[in-house]
């Protein structure tokens, strides 16, 4: 097949004519494989063929090797893996070939490729040669072969783990790269090219980061590359620093004075890509200190690595470099959403540094407020501002709220008569971080009385008629000051607002320009914050907002045929809407006398959902169906009658692979739904035990819904009991399979964190499934299972690495078998380690909810034993 | 190899409300999943059971003024299958009453001494005072004497006893102690325990409950001095094995109550509601002030006396499962006095006692007196008759128990201390 035509056809402007060869190109692929990759890296490698044919034919090379999902990426692997050896030696070729080539497009792509194909080789010991020969290409080749190599180098070591790289060969990359990066190379792409790949390669330099001189050396070549010439490679090596900064951090404390000097320098006098890149490396490092004290202050006070404290001793010089920044300010930033500026980087640096080192920023930094904050100049008073914002999150209420009571006032002025509007929105927002963090009962000294609360309030609903950048931050600090006086009650100054704050928030939402900078959102969100901290005075206002609300998703629904734009921007407000209605369910449903009143929405409430879930057609409405979950909860059996609608959402919810957000939510209203109906809901379980075991084979669901899966069953199982028999055989064997490969985990952080979701879920499964079997005539049904059902009980207790959330549910599982099956496993259970060992370290647990699930299980098995 | 995107959020509130939304609601979810499941472990397999639509009963009246009740097993089939414990504590009035006298359990009296003693029981020296059960929920801790009335309405320290505690378990917790309200030092002497904290202990050996009891209890802050939220102050009683060095202890060893009899409790039996012979009294004067039972009057008949209970048949029978027969009542009496088939009476033994062939009750003496006390609910029983019926005539006597501890035959397995499954 002649790819290049099919090719430059695919790039056509002409639709049919694109379609047509990306149809041939699907064709062809599917027909032979081998032959389709073979002739896409002729293509890539031959020099007489279009630039653009052959960065396309690598491109469509690159993704058959790799894709973003999981599953796919590992069908790829398997195929490439299982590709005829012939074909991929000479794709190989091809790619090495062109590596070479003099057209840069095709190196760069060729470079690509060739990362991806190492990422799937080099695990499986195969292609070792391409090291060697990529190495072999850094010396004496022309500079666009060294540049294109580095480049590979690079790729490379993004593609590949450390631990498939042996250290002799990481010895020399290393080497190559840094001599790449010297001044005796002389082409500046080629210095540029080493430079990047070594930001790749430092995740392999471990031994070499512990090796004294070689770790003064490449700090050196580093910081030396900070100074070039080329803005390129100074921006660089600002990110390499940055990558050092999170990966060595424990490695810095002799080079870190130097450091500064070059990242002031930078920040200063330096083009903005690249001072931005200095200011990040201080923003990781308090990131980084921030991660260490926080551990600092964890359980046993013991952390893995010590903090150094590079903020504390650099705090001098730092913050006045960082305040110097926030001047630099550009005019409407806060209009434009993608905005990213040195003043706004310094800012946020400035707030790292106050959470790092807490009440020691505050002298340095009052100053620079008391002298700016008055200035005729909008930047002047912009920039006090700023920095009060930023170090309210850190220091400690008694070193803060002096300054607050004496700012309180001014800024409530400002808010209203600054004439500067970006002035206001940051005043806005300070005051909103002034809530967050310095107003509530946790905090001694109200600042917040009677007298200047009803002055607040005044202010911030004066304010959310201001532009919607800065009346959206004034609906965020009217949540945090709601937030604040949740723990309050019947006492709370707000209650007296109640009425005019919600007529506010409904106004800002009819806004015409609601749409601008999140501020309808916002509204709604602070709405939801009022609702949640309502209280017995305010709840029949509530109950009065839920028919306004339902009028508004009922308007919304009336619309007739919408464009694509107006159908996004029609889903985002069910969202808001679904979701305000959620949160006033929650909260008028927890309580008897309130929850009595509002069930007289409840039949056209769920009208409405229904309604929302109808005008998608193909996906279900995440905030709809939280929000039926909460109704479920509150309505109890009576919801039954929904049921014969809702059913196909239901379904349709589970079977979304795509948005699995969706699918984990609707997961979850299962369980509500099976705890509201109980045995009602039996014809429904056919229908939603396929899918779910459906979901669990599939490869394609995101596995975050697969824990929750598990707990749906046992959800199933406590409410329909032995109706649960006909699922047994089928849930028995998937939880089974799940026991087994999450018994032992070998990984991250990450993925034993998941392995912990996974066994919970799996546990709670078998507790709802014994619990439901209790009071029926066929607990022997479930007597088979019980030995394995121990032995990962076991299995995960010896493995000691479980999560408290874990012991708790494993914990209780033991006592569920005890409970459900009597003296039919009283020996079984006496024989495993769980019921000695396990159960006396949860007894003796300090976590209470541990303990009272081991005393549960105790109490079982010595009635299960004695019986 | 493009930068890496630096940006970091600016001037953002650091949760969004939407992930606030999804955790409330997925904390909802799990908090009503562990409720879910929290019930349906503490719907314990047990004997409990209530009456699922207890007819809406008349304001609670006297105390003591509850009907007489035919107390009969079959009744219990009348009760629904309904076994939430928990609804035995909102009960009011005489369904209450109704409920709770027949949920303890009842001691027989030693007649003769158990086989093997020393290995399979405790022993434990038994507090004057009223039995009770105390029963802790939501908030309020009511005790209930044998007849079903309320002896005390307090706040207690106990699992869901007192409003005050916060936090302090779960909606559903309760409690359901037995116990004896000892006056002079106003303390509730715990000797045994049914619930605590949800979950029921019915179905567990003695040796667990008095474990459990044991560290539950002190754990509670119960045995605390009484306060504003503890009004009575609870004390468990010292448990022994019942070799010879216990039961000495028990019988002989100084105790902060006075002492009304030892209690014998088999270490492998379950907490069964009404007559048990796996739980025995004994007495004598050493340990006892109330050996031969009194009259209303506070004093010794010269004839034992007994309380029997009139069938259809006109027998006279125990409260034992199954009756046992003492007599019939004459015709005459029932016309001439009014009385009904579950009525209960009282009689003395005449001076032609009791006869017995084979150990079995023959004959027996019986002078009739009239009806008795109307807060009684049941007819005595075998063993009690036949208990006071031998301390008139020939006690079984402490040097009998010890004798028989030191017998051969309770020699033959060593008796060893019972490892407490801890």
């Amino acid at each position: 097949m002649e790819v290049t035509q099919v090719l430059l056809n695919a790039q056509s402007i002409d639709g049919t004519t694109r379609k047509n060869a990306e149809e041939s190109l699907k064709q062809f692929q599917e027909q032979n494989l081998p032959g389709f990759l073979l002739s896409l890296s002729g293509e890539l490698a031959n020099e007489e063929k279009p630039v653009e044919t052959r960065k396309l034919a690598g491109l469509i090379l690159k993704n058959a090797l790799d894709a973003k999902e999981q599953h796919r990426k590992f069908e790829l692997v398997q195929r490439w893996l299982f590709l005829d050896d012939n074909a991929k030696s000479q794709i190989k070729a091809c790619l090495l070939k062109t590596i070479s080539s003099p057209v840069s497009d095709a190196r760069s792509t060729a470079s690509q490729v060739i990362a991806k194909v190492a990422g799937i080789e080099l695990p499986q010991k195969q292609w070792l040669e391409l090291i060697g020969s990529l190495l072999s290409n850094v010396h004496q080749s022309p500079a666009h072969v060294k540049q294109a190599t580095f480049e590979t180098l690079g790729y490379l070591c993004e593609d590949v783990s450390p631990d498939v790289i042996d250290q002799d060969q990481v010895n020399k990359i290393l080497t190559a790269v840094v001599q790449g990066m010297s001044a005796s190379e002389g082409n500046i792409d080629v210095r540029l090219a080493a430079t990047r790949a070594l930001n790749n390669a430092l995740g392999f330099a471990l031994a070499n980061f512990n090796n004294d001189r070689e770790r003064d050396y490449l700090m050196r070549v580093v910081c030396e590359a900070t100074q070039s010439s080329d803005m390129r490679i100074r921006q660089a090596a600002f990110e390499c620093l940055v990558s050092i900064s999170s990966t060595y951090y424990e490695k810095l404390a002799s080079y870190i004075q130097d450091i500064f000097n070059v990242t002031a320098k930078a920040v200063r006098e330096d083009d903005e890509s690249v001072a931005l890149q200095a200011i990040e490396f201080w923003s990781s490092i308090c990131d980084e200190e921030i991660d260490i004290l926080e551990e600092y202050e964890g359980v046993n006070g013991d952390s893995d690595i010590t903090c150094f404290y590079f903020i504390k001793q650099a705090l001098p010089a730092l913050v006045p470099m960082l305040l110097e920044l926030l001047l630099k300010q550009e005019e409407n930033q806060d209009q434009d959403e993608g905005a990213w500026n040195i003043a706004m980087a310094g800012g946020t640096c400035l707030g790292l540094v106050a959470r790092t080192v807490g009440d020691d920023i505050a002298p340095l930094v009052v100053p620079f407020i008391e002298e700016n904050i008055t200035k005729p100049d909008w930047r002047q008073r912009e920039a006090a501002t700023y920095a009060f914002g930023s170090i309210l999150d850190g220091p400690s209420p008694e070193k803060l709220i002096p300054l607050v009571n004496v700012a309180l006032n001014y800024m409530l002025s400002a808010l209203i008569k600054d004439p500067n509007s970006h002035v206001k929105d940051t005043t806005a927002w300070t005051l909103g971080r002034i809530f967050e963090f310095l107003h509530g009962s946790a905090i001694g000294l109200p600042i917040i009385t009677q007298e200047n609360c009803q002055q607040i309030v005044i202010v911030l609903r004066q304010s959310m008629k201001d532009t919607p950048n800065v009346a959206e931050k004034a609906c965020g600090a009217l949540y945090f000051l709601t937030q604040g006086y949740k723990e309050v009650g019947p006492s709370s100054p707000l209650v007296p607002f109640f009425q005019e704050i919600v007529q506010s928030l409904l106004t800002v939402t009819h806004r015409e320009d609601a749409g601008e900078s999140r501020l309808r959102t916002a509204a709604y969100e602070t709405l939801n914050e009022v609702v949640r901290c309502s209280t017995d005075e305010t709840s029949p206002l509530v109950l009065q907002l839920v028919p306004v609300i339902m009028m508004e998703l009922h308007n919304t629904l009336e619309g007739q045929k919408l464009s694509y734009d107006e159908r996004e921007k029609q889903s985002e407000l069910h969202g808001l809407l679904c979701g305000c209605l959620q949160v006033m369910i929650q909260k008028l449903g927890s309580s008897e006398p309130t929850k009595h009143v509002f069930m007289q929405y409840a039949e056209q409430i769920m009208g409405l959902f229904l309604r929302v879930f109808a005008c998608k057609s193909a996906t279900v409405h995440e905030e709809a169906m939280l929000a039926i979950g909460a109704l479920a909860y509150a309505t109890g059996p009576d919801f039954a009658k929904y049921m014969p609608e809702f059913y196909k959402y239901l379904e349709m919810g589970l079977q979304n692979f795509e948005e699995y957000q969706v699918c984990a939510v609707t997961v979850g209203v299962v369980g509500d739904i099976c705890r509201a109906l109980e045995d009602k809901i039996a014809p429904y379980c056919d229908g939603i035990m396929t899918q779910l075991l459906k979901n669990l084979s599939s490869n394609q669901l995101h596995r975050s819904v697969k824990p929750p899966i598990f707990s749906c069953f046992g959800d199933i199982a406590l409410a329909v009991g032995e109706y649960f028999e006909k699922y047994l055989m089928w849930a028995m064997s998937a939880l089974q399979r799940a026991a087994e490969l999450s018994t032992h985990v070998a990984g991250d952080d990450e993925l034993t964190e998941y392995t912990n979701s996974l066994r919970n879920g799996i546990l709670e499964a078998y507790s709802g499934i014994f619990q439901g079997f209790k009071s029926s005539s066929k607990t022997q049904l479930l007597i088979p299972y019980a030995p394995h059902i121990l032995q990962f009980l076991d299995g995960i207790y010896m493995e000691k690495d479980m999560d408290d959330v874990v012991m708790k549910t494993a914990i209780g599982v033991l006592g569920d078998v005890a409970d459900t099956l009597g003296s039919h496993a009283g020996s079984l259970i006496q024989q495993s380690v769980s019921c000695k060992d396990f159960l006396n370290e949860c007894l003796s647990s300090e976590d209470l909810m541990i303990k009272e699930s081991a005393e549960w299980a105790k109490l079982a098995i010595a009635r299960a034993i004695s019986a | 190899m493009a930068p890496h995107d630096l940006r970091r959020p600016f001037k953002r509130a650091a949760i969004s409300d939407q992930q606030k939304r999804r955790e409330l609601s997925l904390l909802r979810q799990a908090q009503n999943r562990r409720n879910a499941q929290h019930q349906a472990r503490c719907l314990a397999s047990s004997i409990l059971s209530l009456q699922s639509s207890a007819p809406e009963s008349e304001p609670e009246q006297s105390d003591i003024e509850i009907e007489t009740v035919p107390e009969t097993e079959h009744e219990s089939e009348a009760f629904s299958k309904d076994p939430d414990v928990r609804r035995a504590s909102t009960l009011r009035g005489p369904e209450a009453r109704k409920w709770f006298a027949k949920q303890l359990m009842l001691p027989e009296w030693m007649i003769d001494v158990p086989d093997r003693l020393s290995q399979d029981w405790y022993v434990l020296a038994r507090p004057a005072g009223k039995r009770c059960f105390v029963v802790s929920s939501n908030g309020t801790t009511v005790s209930r004497q044998r007849n079903g009335s309320i002896l005390h309405y307090f706040p207690s320290a106990l699992p869901a006893g007192a409003k005050t505690r916060d936090g302090s378990g779960s909606a559903q917790s309760y409690c359901i102690l037995d116990c004896i309200f000892h006056e002079s030092d106003q303390t509730y002497y715990v000797i045994d325990t049914v619930c605590w904290n949800g979950y029921s202990l019915y179905d567990c050996t003695a040796e667990f409950r008095f474990y459990w009891l044991n560290s539950k209890l002190e754990e509670s802050g119960a045995c605390n001095a009484p306060s504003h939220y503890h009004k009575f102050r609870f004390s468990a009683v010292p448990v022994y094995n019942c070799d010879q060095s216990g039961l000495y202890a028990a019988y002989t060893g100084a105790v902060p109550y006075v002492k009304d009899g030892l209690l014998f409790y088999n270490k492998h039996a379950h907490y069964q509601t009404g007559n048990t012979p796996l739980v025995l009294v004994w007495k004598d004067e050493n340990c006892s002030q109330y050996v031969i039972d009194t009259d209303g009057k506070g004093e010794i008949p010269s004839q034992q006396q007994l309380v029997l209970e009139l069938q259809d048949d006109r027998k006279l029978v125990t409260s034992d499962d199954p009756p046992v027969l003492f007599g019939c009542l004459d015709g005459d009496i029932i016309e001439k006095s009014g009385i009904q088939s579950g009525n209960l009476l009282r009689f003395a033994i005449g001076d032609g006692g009791l006869s017995f062939v084979d150990g079995k009750l023959e004959k027996a003496d019986l002078v009739y007196l009239g009806k008795s006390n109307r807060a009684r609910v049941f007819a005595d029983s075998y063993s009690k008759v036949i208990f006071q019926f031998m301390v008139r005539h020939s006690p079984l006597k402490m040097d009998d128990l010890l004798a028989s501890i030191n017998s051969p035959d309770d020699q033959e397995k060593i008796p060893s201390d019972i490892e407490m499954v801890g």
